[in-house]
């Protein structure tokens, strides 16, 4: 069982409806004894970094106990920059510290958000990419961005480079929307999935 | 590069597309969840559905229409029409849509706008804009009409694009009630207004009725996307060949894809 994880930060149905497509069980929840008993896990999420706050208390020791036993996690979008250490977005907070490095905003030279459909640029093999071409065209919708680091295993360029897709170990983060990205989405759940 | 984007509108009154269809490998060249997979294959960027009966006694059968589209749509998914209130967004994005469209209602309630975007984000909030030329003694003024361009606001429709995205708006859907079913290219003048007075991606509709029309709202109206009903239904501009030309003028494309 796959537990997305409910944190009121938008709507989950599209990821949902991606894994019953692709076959896969998957169940929306909020609850951190589901998520702790799950397979694999999904924080997708969009919206404020301040969101994230709701991802503490009892759920930060799922996550907790879910990381030590090695459960694949993927985090999309909020999710994959609640991964790193923080976000300028809300400097108060703390994101889970797996990844280093803290979320930016956009240089005042490109429109913000950046919405639509852009290129991936592989930089490193990935087990989530498996399959995906050099420059394959995924969605994204965001405000903030993750800098280039050594997880990074796509980037995009957008008023220069930003992580698109970050992987060490069991932990995967993915800046575009996935559910949304037609057929290459589509394949990296499918990898997600099969892990 | 960030593309520009090409977004498929299905007009959709009483559960059924109403604009004629020219799919060939279609069944039921009605139905708005085939149509719409099918400008999914053909290479539209997203897919916009309005209900533009929005009556109360065909909101189930538009949420059905809604639930059995998404369940095969894996690119951004528009809903709008008839929506008045968060509970009326809600059963939209419950039903499968990534974002709504909101218009008259917004112009009434802008907070509205807020509501929706606190619970769902900016990015699942599109503002639509119809906007007409208005000629008074100084010049002309783009005007925002409601109520599906029936009723004046008296408002500019740069000033309530601004206001919108004060409000939460994540897109912007401008629409030219002067261009809108002719054909005759969109208004490059009306989106290049809007364009420069926000920060938001900005949709420009109305017009379309040849390559050259996309290419033109692109460069000169610096559009962040284009939106087509009845060309791409009519078989007039496939949208694949449409994107080739595109490309081919130098506007970055998803394609293949």
């Amino acid at each position: 069982m796959i537990a997305i994880v409910d944190y009121q930060a938008g709507n989950l149905a599209s990821v949902r409806k991606a894994f019953d497509h692709l076959g896969h069980e998957s169940a929306i929840t909020a609850d951190a004894e589901a998520i702790v008993r799950a397979d694999k896990i999904v924080v997708p999420g969009v919206g404020n970094f301040e969101a994230t706050t709701a991802l503490g208390g009892p759920l930060q020791e799922a996550f907790a106990r879910a990381i030590d036993r090695e459960i694949p996690l993927l985090g999309i979008c909020l999710g994959m920059q609640w991964m790193f250490e923080s976000s300028q977005e809300a400097p108060q907070l703390r994101g889970l510290g797996l990844f280093a490095g803290e979320c930016e905003k956009f240089p005042a030279e490109v429109k913000s958000p950046h919405v639509g459909w852009n290129r991936l640029q592989l930089r490193s093999a990935s087990r989530l990419l498996h399959g995906l071409p050099e420059g394959s065209f995924v969605y994204f919708t965001h405000s903030y961005r993750a800098p280039v680091v050594e997880a990074t295993v796509a980037s995009c360029a957008y008023g220069g480079s930003f992580s698109a897709a970050v992987e060490r170990g069991q932990l995967f983060g993915v800046q575009f929307h996935p559910e949304k990205s037609g057929t290459a989405g589509l394949q990296l759940l499918r990898n997600f999935c099969e892990l | 590069m960030l593309t520009k984007r090409i977004i498929a509108c299905l007009d959709v009154d009483a559960g059924r597309v109403v604009k004629g269809v020219q799919f060939s490998s279609l069944r039921d060249a009605g139905d708005p969840a085939e149509l719409a997979l099918a400008h999914g294959r053909a290479g539209a960027d997203e897919v916009v559905l309005l209900d533009i009966s929005a009556t109360y006694e065909h909101r189930s059968t538009l949420l059905d229409v809604v639930s059995r589209t998404a369940r095969q749509l894996f690119i951004p998914f528009t809903v709008g029409g008839g929506i008045r209130c968060l509970d009326d967004a809600a059963a939209v994005f419950d039903a499968g849509a990534d974002k709504v469209t909101v218009n008259s209602a917004a112009l009434a309630d802008p907070a509205l706008i807020t509501r929706i975007a606190r619970r769902y984000g900016s990015q699942a909030v599109i503002v639509a804009i119809d906007a007409l030329r208005i000629s008074h003694d100084d010049g002309m003024f783009f005007g925002v009409k409601a109520t599906g361009g029936r009723h004046s606001t008296g408002r500019d429709a740069t000033e309530w694009a601004m206001e919108a995205e004060k409000h939460g708006a994540g897109e912007i859907l401008l629409t030219s009630i002067d261009r809108d079913g002719t054909r005759g290219g969109f208004d490059c003048d009306l989106t290049l207004a809007v364009v420069n007075a926000i920060n938001i991606p900005v949709i420009a509709s109305g017009g379309a009725g040849a390559a050259e029309h996309f290419v033109d709202i692109f460069r000169d109206g610096r559009a962040d996307a284009a939106l087509a009903a009845s060309i791409f239904h009519l078989g007039l501009a496939p949208i694949g060949a449409l994107k080739q030309e595109l490309q081919a003028a130098g506007i970055p494309m998803r394609w293949p894809c």
